[in-house]
């Protein structure tokens, strides 16, 4: 009796495995942070995928971009990590992506839609290969408070003013309308590196190797520095705050600043949060050598951990199609990283300040110089924004001065670069 | 009731066997580990296997999370953190956000642990006497450690940033507003303040279970000999009151050494490192930053972890030294 106790025993076990196996394969989990409603728009477009294709499940857990940046390496080097997530510092989690080529249905339709952005997503030395989905093209941009500028009367300046007329125009507008700052940066290395390669911040020497301190650098830094001292631009940002990340959207939607240097990946927020509480309009980038701003972007990426890597690229193939990706784009109010939707074919549902906006992020995105490519593209740029914010927040707070800076920044990037490469 | 009872020595005598078995071959004090065998593992797994780890990751290099992956240095990660002309100033070490956490942290455990000792005894004494309402001032001591430290952090954030409650009072009140965390010296005044206001309760528990401790004869001689309060005080309420004194100053010393979670919510570590703390350091190197060097926040986390084991130790010599 005992016997067919066990041997039922036994049975009911190996069912219970097999279906749970069963239930697997097929199930792919993806972590999602989200600018806007990138993550709600993607579960969407995931629930019509799996009803044409019942037998993949596709799960989307939404989580801070902090949790991105911060936990997911460490759960992809245990072997706990999702089948895939979306990612914008590629280099923190590059040496756990897989290339997708021999997955995805049709590698040459990637490679002449997302070419262009596709080599940010691979490993150094590495010139093929579909490591990612990319789900928006960036770009940083100024935006200004036009209602401000009205009311003080001073016009906007014209298109190729340099970053010091800017600033004094809205040093001007602040002080005629007793607006607490005339602008504000967010507190990111990567902000910061739009304004100096606009001064001709070149950030690599002729062999590749990062080069962060140069003339062009300099010239930003010693302005911002002298701006922050003088409440030009608004001090609390970078220097109040220690540790990663903040940017001055709210400080901007309050009316507490002039002039607001963020991107792209805002429009959202512009839209939802400000309406038509004020006129606020996105400007070209500041000219001094170039007129250049940051391109940046997110991608899905899939990893080497994941079990069931073919229906990732099902899904991520499903999301790249042509219409699908032109109606991610619509749901997201994100510039196409797509090659002919950035000529055309999205249609937004925009208000006529957010559409304006978005024609004015796409003109400045085609005028980014090579140099904010390369360093967009460089696996290790964080290892250049990271110090570039901590060291200059130093300053800013009186605790060195910018020759400090300067070696403290060049030794802060080669000690990373050399243990990244260990 | 009987059959219960049977039952019940039945299953108390099951283990009677197997350890007058063990008991037969395992002589002298070998026994005993058997007994504390499942304590021990549970301390190798969570205590020193940890700590075995910390030393692989402080002895290794590179950005890697595998022990395997990572390349042997030695003890390159030691001397990188302590490589400095004048450890007394920062900016001449190899690693001076390192050594901005080492000062910060030192000057924080100064200030706040003799303030919070002060201000616990000294609440701890009041709240000790027949005061109206005792029972309510205590609950209100005890309440905020009852908080999370991100919600502590978060209240005073609201408080005391730009446009906060305090700045709102000053500007009714026609008085210039004060930027709170953009000030470096106001920024840790305030880390210092929040701190003991989080924390003061738990302490002030223990002194008032310590005094309460002090047998009331003592106190009733001292009365009828009519022993002035301040040599009432020095020479029967301090000296018994010193085991609970102890106590609090260590468990306050290494909570302060510990600090991260309030002040990184509430300043980041800002205004530039004012208030980054050794702590805080360990986590940004080796969780915040772009390329995580594990090594170098594993050699830091040993560091601090021998100056919070001689802090044991005094400790544990202290109390030593008290019991004769």
């Amino acid at each position: 009796m005992s016997r067919v106790h066990l041997l039922a025993g036994l049975a009911l076990l190996a069912t219970a495995s097999a279906s749970a196996s069963v239930a697997n394969a097929g199930e792919i989990r993806i972590a999602c942070y989200s600018d806007g409603n990138e993550c709600p728009a993607t579960m969407d477009l995931a629930k019509r995928f799996m009803a044409a294709n019942p037998d993949v499940k596709v799960t989307i857990d939404e989580m801070p971009y902090k949790s991105i940046l911060e936990s997911l390496p460490v759960q992809l080097a245990a072997g706990q990590g999702p089948d895939a997530a979306r990612v914008t510092l590629f280099g923190t989690v590059m040496q756990y992506m897989i290339d997708l080529t021999p997955y995805v249905k049709n590698p040459a339709y990637w490679e002449a839609s997302f070419g262009a952005v596709l080599p940010w997503t691979r490993p150094p030395g590495v010139t093929t290969g579909i490591y990612g989905l990319p789900t928006q093209f960036t770009v940083t941009s100024p935006i200004v408070n036009k209602t401000l500028f009205d009311q003080a009367g001073v016009k906007l300046p014209a298109d190729g003013a340099s970053w010091d007329e800017w600033a004094a125009a809205v040093d001007k507008v602040a002080k005629a309308t007793k607006t607490p700052y005339g602008m504000a940066f967010d507190r990111s290395g990567h902000r910061f590196a739009a304004a100096a390669i606009s001064m001709g911040a070149k950030y690599f020497a002729a062999d590749g190797t990062p080069a962060v301190i140069d003339d062009g650098f300099k010239a930003m830094a010693s302005r911002f520095v002298k701006w922050n001292a003088d409440n030009t631009v608004e001090k609390d940002v970078w220097a109040s705050t220690g540790g990663g990340y903040r940017d001055a959207f709210e400080e901007f939607a309050n009316a507490k600043i002039v002039m607001y240097h963020s991107g792209s990946w805002q429009l959202n927020r512009l839209q939802k949060q400000i309406g038509d509480a004020f006129e606020w309009q996105v400007v070209g980038n500041p000219c001094d050598k170039v007129c250049s701003g940051m391109p940046g972007g997110a991608a899905f990426v899939a990893f080497k951990g994941s079990k069931n890597p073919k229906d990732v690229a099902r899904f991520f193939d499903f999301l790249a199609d042509k219409p699908v990706y032109a109606e991610w784009m619509g749901m997201t109010n994100n510039i196409p990283a797509q090659a002919e939707l950035q000529k055309g074919g999205v249609s937004y549902k925009l208000s006529p300040a957010a559409t304006a906006a978005l024609a004015a992020f796409g003109a400045n995105a085609a005028k980014v110089s090579p140099t904010g490519y390369k360093l967009s593209g460089y696996a290790q740029n964080s290892a250049i924004y990271n110090p570039t914010v901590d060291r200059l927040s130093q300053v800013i707070a009186g605790q060195m001065t910018l020759d400090q800076a300067y070696a403290r920044i060049t030794q802060d990037v080669a000690d990373s670069v050399a243990a990244a490469k260990k | 009731m009987k059959i219960l009872t049977a039952a019940y020595a039945a299953v108390m005598n099951l283990p009677e066997r197997p350890m007058r078995w063990a008991q037969g071959r395992l002589r002298g004090g070998r026994l005993g580990w058997v007994f504390v065998a499942p304590n021990l593992a549970v301390f190798a797994l969570f205590s020193f296997l940890p700590i075995v780890i910390d030393i692989v990751y402080a002895t290794t290099g590179g950005a890697q999370l595998l022990p395997s992956e990572r390349p042997y240095v030695g003890a390159d990660n030691f001397a990188s953190l302590l490589d400095c002309t004048n450890h007394l100033d920062p900016n001449t070490c190899t690693r001076d956000l390192f050594w901005h956490g080492i000062w910060n942290t030192l000057r924080f455990v100064v200030f706040q642990v003799g303030l919070m000792l002060g201000f616990s005894l000294l609440t701890a004494l009041v709240l000790n006497r027949k005061i109206m309402g005792r029972g309510f001032f205590r609950a209100m001591f005890f309440y905020p450690v009852l908080l999370s430290p991100v919600v502590v952090a978060l209240i005073w954030k609201w408080i005391l940033q730009r446009e906060g409650v305090l700045n709102a009072g000053f500007m009714a009140a026609g008085v210039t507003p004060v930027n709170w965390l953009l000030d470096a010296n106001w920024a840790f005044f305030w880390s210092v303040f929040i701190s003991i206001w989080a924390h003061m309760g738990f302490y002030t528990l223990i002194l008032l279970a310590g005094l309460q401790a002090i047998p009331a004869e003592i106190h009733e001689a001292a009365a009828m000999d009519a022993t002035p309060p301040l040599r009432h005080f020095r020479r029967i309420t301090w000296p018994l009151l010193m085991p609970s004194v102890l106590v609090v100053f260590v468990l306050g010393l290494i909570r302060a050494v510990q600090m991260f979670d309030e002040i990184y919510v509430l300043t980041g570590g800002g205004p530039g490192t004012a208030t980054t703390f050794i702590v805080q350091y360990i986590y940004k190197t080796g969780f915040a930053d772009g390329v995580r060097q594990y090594g170098l926040a594993a050699a830091a986390s040993l560091l601090l972890a021998g100056v919070l084991l001689v802090l044991t130790l005094l400790q544990l010599k202290g109390q030593r030294a008290k019991n004769g």
